[in-house]
């Protein structure tokens, strides 16, 4: 089983591409299990078909002790496991802690077991690395692979290059590895260069270069993920392109987070400049 | 044991200090003082910890909750947190108390908590907390409750105190209120002490007007009733016609509290932990304050009697003598018995932030020298005294405990002395605000050392070979196993009380049977300090028995 961790700037389209690109995996035959670690609990909607999901927190919460596997996992498009951690209301509490206690949880009610025969298993993490808690998924192994969702604004750029931190912090403890970079476009200008260009000097590569298209928007609206709504479309094959270069990719490295200087110049060089 | 003069013990210090590093060095250099004839000498303390060196020293919420609110009997104290932190500070302190009567409130022998989990770390521990709140009201109806934040509350930002106020405001007769005291906050527990005191003073002091009448009143500051020491000087104040209108918080109620607005004088025990309501009460009421000791005979007479020249009352005066010389009888006959036994024996004191101060009266009356003291979490002015109030420099650590701004109150504000009056007590050998810290009784050549580390105890004793220790529970066995008896000035070891006149004479019989005791000797194992021994190499009889 591969344990991938998705990270980003919040509101880059982490949930929308982990999902879209695990309908692309889930229609290859795997079988994938998703984890939402959002207290918003939305990174399995698309699959689910909605917001029906009790989450591990909240369940925990309600039925003590007695949590059963089935109470906390839902099966969605393409029989993939759907499971939300969930966390507390804005403002209140640690949803770090939650996500620790959800992943423990997941893992002492046996949802990795190997009689799941589970191919992969995706974590959708929330925003940046803020705290221990939202770095959990890449501690102590949980997950192995990592790739960063990203686009050619600053901010998702100085994103990446703080979660590559937390990458070489975790790397050589619990042997995290970055995959690569996945940018989903947002019409900047010379994006894919610079993504492509960002990757390299990070040591790592772009695997895809997702374009944007409305037809996201639509599927998203009517609950779905774009393969599912519609098969037949042009940006379905671009997460049908993504989940197979994920499924083949041999490229996993620990990433040389770049200087601010060095990220800002490369913004200049091929961006504002250009 | 040793005789000590300043350049053997600059020499000592010196092979102390050679086991630390360069940054531990320069640190803990000027921690360790070695008491010389500069007037101007300074000592650095209340600052952050080396790691690793082994503390004697709390936390923040040990000193809020433990120390000061601790010994108060009907406020029900919540600690909002995990287990641990409410258990472990469940009576360890051996605070004792007496309701006024048999039906009165005690609620010191429960522990309460509200024991989170990690649903609730997660979730936020409010509504837990309001439940417990709902719960301790519903069972005991107490006339006050208060809530100590332990450090996960602190990091998940349960707002304790908008659910004081809310709780507060739905029962209509209990007082709800808290304490933002989370241990990490500080450098020791000395910030619990200040939080403490911020608080009471803001939701409790001068909330009643029905506090106890007489003609002599005074509020009784920093004594914390340990092993029943409140017991005696409230007696000894009651038979010189004194009024105790509140103690902080020795065998205290939450109504002494909220009336000791109405005493006239204030009287310190412990400076450390309580001079910032004393201050407050001077501030906004007119109260004045003076420094007082009951620990030892002599002390507790010279305390006695500067508490008589304050009210500058002749009949008081009068009974003020009277029961010194009733006590004073008693006293001297029994240190006419031990005196001879302990003359010349020597005792180091680590602890607290002012009984390392107190006790030392105690030493000098049994004959005994002091050859090191110093305190877990004093600042520099129980040091050297308030002089050194206007060169303490403020650091982050300490920016980071509120200070209340306190003005005199618009209609209770009533100076007790005017400032002529004041001067002319002080001609007389009376001072106002004034404590001059441990520095002046503190002989040539003694150490003085602010937040020792074990390595400087285990040096300190080897070398300087005292006749007893005095620290806390932490130290007590490292200490003893070293062939060295310890009494403990926290808790006192189930003994006590060592308060007043009755306590000077029990605290003579306790060292007497402690440092005359010869079971220490026997500590070392008998094998220890026969020499080598020898014996002879067994492969040496094989090969000669292959022969």
């Amino acid at each position: 089983m591969r344990k991938i961790a998705i990270y980003g700037k919040g509101g880059i389209g982490k949930s929308t591409t982990t999902q879209n690109t695990v309908a692309g995996l889930a229609e290859m035959g795997k079988k994938v299990m998703v984890v939402g670690c959002d207290p918003k609990a939305d990174s399995t909607r698309l699959l689910l078909g909605g917001l029906a999901q009790k989450t591990v927190l909240d369940t925990l919460r309600e039925e003590g002790e007695d949590v059963e596997l089935d109470d906390i996992m839902k099966i969605g498009y393409g029989n993939t496991s759907c499971t939300e951690s969930g966390g507390p209301e804005p403002g209140v509490g640690c949803a770090g802690r939650g996500i620790i206690t959800s992943i423990n949880m997941l893992e002492q009610l046996g949802a990795y077991d190997e009689d799941k025969g589970l191919d992969y298993a995706f974590y959708d993490v929330l925003g940046d690395v803020v705290c221990g808690g939202f770095a959990m998924p890449i501690r102590d192994g949980k997950a192995q692979e990592i790739y960063i969702v990203v686009s050619g604004e600053m901010m998702a750029m100085y994103a990446a290059n703080n979660i590559c931190k937390g990458i070489v912090k975790y790397a050589d403890a619990g042997g995290v590895r970055l995959g690569g970079l996945i940018c989903n476009s947002r019409k900047v200008d010379n994006e894919q260069e610079m993504i492509e260009q960002l990757a390299k000097r990070l040591g790592t590569q772009m695997i895809h270069f997702v374009p944007r298209d409305n037809m996201v928007q639509k599927a998203e609206i009517h609950r779905k993920t774009v393969i599912d709504f519609e098969p037949g479309h042009g940006q379905a094959d671009e997460y049908r392109s993504l989940a197979k270069k994920i499924d083949e990719n041999e490229m996993f490295v620990v990433p040389k987070p770049l200087e601010i200087e060095d990220l800002e110049n490369l913004l200049i060089e091929f961006g504002i400049a250009n | 044991m040793a005789d000590i003069d300043i350049k053997k013990s600059e020499n000592l210090k010196e092979q102390v200090m050679d086991k630390y590093p360069s940054k531990v060095l320069k640190k803990r250099s000027k921690q360790v003082v070695v008491k010389n004839t500069d007037p101007e000498q300074r000592i650095q303390a209340n600052v952050r910890t080396v790691p690793g060196i082994i503390t004697q020293r709390g936390c923040c919420y040990a000193g809020c909750k433990g120390v000061v609110l601790g010994p108060t009997r009907d406020i029900i104290n919540i600690t909002h947190g995990p287990i641990g932190c409410g258990f472990y500070s469940w009576l360890t302190r051996r605070n004792q108390t007496k309701p006024e009567t048999p039906d009165g409130a005690n609620y010191m022998q429960y522990c309460f908590s509200t024991d989170m989990q990690d649903q609730n770390i997660v979730f936020g521990g409010e509504k837990l907390l309001r439940e417990a709140i709902q719960e301790a009201y519903d069972i005991f109806h107490p006339s006050a409750i208060a809530i100590f934040s332990t450090c996960p509350v602190g990091l998940i930002g349960d707002d304790i105190h908008a659910i004081a106020k809310e709780m507060k405001e739905k029962f209509g007769d209990c007082n709800v209120f808290g304490f933002s005291c989370e241990g990490y906050k500080g450098v020791s527990q000395s910030a619990g002490h200040h939080i403490a005191n911020n608080q009471i003073f803001k939701h409790v002091v001068g909330t009643s007007e029905n506090g106890r009448k007489g003609k002599f009143k005074i509020n009784l500051l920093g004594e914390y009733n340990i092993g029943g020491d409140a017991f005696v000087i409230e007696n000894l104040l009651e038979r010189c016609g004194i009024t105790l209108v509140s103690t902080f918080s020795g065998n205290s109620s939450i109504e002494h509290f909220a009336a000791c607005h109405t005493a006239d004088l204030n009287c310190i025990m412990c400076h450390r932990s309580i001079n910032y309501v004393a201050e407050m009460l001077d501030t906004k009421y007119g109260i004045p304050w003076i420094k007082i000791n009951f620990i030892g005979a002599k002390a507790s007479a010279k305390s006695l009697r500067k508490i008589a020249a304050y009210f500058e009352d002749e009949e008081l005066t009068k009974r003020v003598e009277e029961v010194i010389a009733e006590e004073m009888v008693g006293v001297d006959s029994v240190l006419e018995e031990i005196r001879p036994k302990t003359e010349g024996k020597s005792a180091m004191l680590f602890v607290g932030g002012s009984r390392a101060h107190h006790y030392q009266e105690l030493f000098k009356e049994l004959g005994m020298k002091i050859l090191a003291a110093g305190y877990e979490f004093g600042h520099r002015d129980d040091y050297e005294g308030r002089r050194a109030l206007s060169t303490i420099k403020l650091d982050a650590d300490t920016r980071n405990i509120e200070e209340l701004k306190v003005e005199p109150d618009p209609e209770q504000y009533n100076p007790r002395k005017t400032e002529e009056e004041k001067a002319a007590l002080k001609e007389k050998g009376l001072e106002f605000s004034e404590y001059e810290g441990m520095w002046p009784d503190m002989p040539e050549g003694t150490f003085i050392i602010d937040d020792i580390s074990q390595h400087e105890t285990e040096k300190l004793i080897k070398e300087l070979k005292p006749d007893l220790f005095c620290a806390g529970i932490k130290e007590k066995y490292a200490i003893q196993k070293m062939g060295v008896p310890m009494k403990q000035l926290h808790s006192y070891d189930y003994g006590g009380p060592f308060a007043g006149f009755a306590g000077a004479i029990n605290w003579y019989r306790e060292i007497d049977r402690t440092v005359n005791s010869k079971v220490w000797q026997l500590v070392g194992a008998p094998w220890e300090g026969t020499g080598k021994l020898h014996g002879s190499f067994i492969k040496k009889v094989l090969v000669e028995e292959e022969k």
